[in-house]
């Protein structure tokens, strides 16, 4: 079993990512069980104790210290792994090399002052304070932290519309102004579609399909994904369409969010009344009727949403896209070869994401196609999976969604726990169809495409030796631009045995249609 | 069409200030883009009472 080792190190403050990292790091090392390397935050020390790893000594510490305990072997010194954790933190900072780093906002000011925009993503419950100081400055904010209170929130807002400010956020995970991708983003040209969103994922989909088509943006505005509850009644998406009107690069624009209620929907839409630019909307899985009364255009997937928006951009003819890019004749070629290596009773589909809009929008694609989906985030409560830990029959999962990531980071930076679920979900020998997203660009793991190729190998082979076909059908939310490279992350993935489609939308069909034997 | 503080911004280069993540610090620095990275830490050590007593001197 082990013992409890621990170090302790009063006023030493690092990042919640580069601690979450670390661990992972020292839980590797041989005879350790458990690690955590954190800040002494009541979060952590709750996880210390979920991990049996906790001391009355680490109870005691406050939010600025930092602590490293280990649950390990007799043999394993705690000196070598304080030793290594040091050397992973020095590496990393070497990585920054040796700018002037200023101890707070208002020192940053004073070094530049011209600065414009503030990208906060500090814990939620300090992330108020630091974003409020920012617009009393009159600095547009992107508010990256989640766990901000619904009340804070409306404060921002309305401070930043009284000001005139960006208050993008809280829980923004991306944004693109004046072609800067920030946070979360993609390597997207630059053009004359203005996007403003309430959902991360779909806004990086909708871009990257711009993109591909040969089109850019002229400034994509992320809202968070609460802006268009009533409590703050869209403040956000209202002023960037306002911004958006007034904007001499944008001729068209697309909005996009989960369904609002229809008062919100209402005034969001009525506040494009007053403008020439074309509008498109994707209410992901909401109420058309209502986008179609006031003459906007209505986005049937996020992959449909920037073909329409390109098309309107070059006054093309406007039709809904519920294909795919390859002729019938080649899809169904791919269908029948994939049905064909499937027993009778492999019948089910996996769907294991990283983007919680593109899972949603998976459920939606293929509601009424292949019968219900148990998920972590149900069209239906009725199908809220119970154990998150194992799928039954169709499954789709969002890994981003808050029970995946307390005490670790977002699976777009550690694909750990999808890698993991994807061998689990290979040993299920009633699985027909795994269905996954991947997400390039910056922000997100360096190479999120080479960490799942072993699971997909392993996967596959595991159900080879049954003799069985696992079919695994993928789509990259990513540009030949972005640091990954689109054509590069494709082509390995085809070399591991993987479907790969141009969109989400694209996939999800390719599956549906896979799972219903190509009926 | 009228010009908001927004527009304004949408003409100037963007001048950011990074607080929290370093990752978001670095992507942005090897875009070579105008960055600052503030060496974050908890107002007040984490002391709450303090925090709030600094916040109302400000």
């Amino acid at each position: 079993m082990g013992k409890i080792k621990f170090e302790i190190k009063k006023n030493t403050y690092y990042d919640s990512v580069t601690l979450m990292l670390i661990s992972k790091e020292v839980e590797k090392t041989n005879g350790v069980h458990e690690a955590l390397v954190g800040m002494g935050t009541d979060l952590n020390k709750e996880l210390a104790r979920n991990l049996g790893i906790i001391s009355d000594e680490i109870e005691n510490i406050g939010p600025n210290d930092f602590f490293v305990a280990v649950l390990a072997d007799d043999e394993v010194k705690i000196e070598k792994i304080v030793e290594k954790v040091n050397k992973l933190l020095s590496q990393k900072k070497e990585n920054a090399g040796s700018d002037y780093m200023p101890p707070t906002l208002n020192s940053a000011l004073r070094h530049n002052p011209e600065s414009n925009i503030v990208l906060i993503s500090v814990a939620g419950e300090y992330a108020t304070e630091e974003a409020r100081r920012a617009l009393n400055n009159n600095l547009h904010v992107m508010l990256f932290s989640d766990n901000v209170s619904l009340e804070d929130e409306k404060e921002l807002k309305e401070l930043a519309c009284e000001k005139g400010l960006l208050m993008m956020g809280p829980d923004c995970g991306t944004a693109i102004i004046n072609n800067v991708p920030l946070a979360f983003a993609n390597v997207i040209k630059k053009g004359n579609i203005g996007i403003v969103g309430a959902s991360g994922t779909g806004i990086q989909e909708i871009t990257v399909a711009i993109d591909k088509l040969g089109e850019g943006v002229s400034q994509v505005i992320g809202t968070g994904g609460r802006d268009l509850h009533k409590e703050i009644g869209g403040l956000m998406m209202l002023q960037g369409i306002e911004a958006l009107k007034g904007d001499s690069q944008t001729k068209v624009i697309v909005l996009v969010s989960k369904p609002p209620s229809d008062e919100i929907a209402e005034k969001v839409i009525k506040s494009t009344k007053d403008t020439s630019k074309p509008i498109v909307i994707n209410f992901v899985g909401g109420d058309n009727a209502i986008i179609e009364k006031y003459g906007a255009y209505v986005g049937v997937s996020l992959e449909d949403t920037a073909r329409k928006a390109v098309a309107l951009l070059k006054g093309e003819k406007i039709d809904d896209f519920n294909g795919f890019n390859k002729s019938i004749e080649k899809i169904h070629k791919i269908v029948s070869d994939e049905v064909g290596k499937l027993t009778a009773n492999q019948k089910y589909l996996r769907g294991l994401y990283t983007g919680g809009t593109l899972a949603d929008e998976a459920m939606q694609i293929l509601r009424g196609s292949i019968g219900e989906i148990y998920s972590n985030i149900p069209l239906s409560p009725k199908y809220r999976l119970k154990d998150l830990k194992t799928s039954r029959e169709h499954t789709c999962i969002d890994f981003g969604e808050d029970e995946f990531t307390v005490g670790r980071p977002h699976p777009m930076i550690d694909p750990s726990i999808r890698a993991e679920r994807l061998v689990k979900e290979g040993e299920d020998e009633e699985v027909a169809v795994i269905l996954m997203d991947f997400i390039l660009g910056y922000g997100v793991h360096k190479d999120p495409v080479g960490e799942m190729i072993p699971a997909i190998i392993e996967a596959k082979g595991n159900m080879k030796k049954k003799d069985r076909h696992l079919s695994i059908i993928a789509s990259i939310c990513g540009t030949e631009n972005d640091p990954q490279g689109l054509r590069e992350s494709q082509k390995r993935l085809e070399e591991a045995g993987v479907i790969v489609m141009p969109s989400n939308a694209q996939a999800v069909r390719l599956a549906g249609l896979i799972l219903s034997k190509g009926k | 069409m009228t010009k908001t503080k927004i527009n304004e911004l949408f003409d100037k280069e963007l001048k950011i200030i990074n607080i929290g993540l370093e990752t978001f610090y670095r992507d942005l620095k090897n875009q070579e883009h105008p960055v600052i990275h503030v060496d974050w830490r908890p107002t007040a050590g984490g002391n709450k009472k303090m925090e709030s007593f600094l916040s109302k001197l400000q």
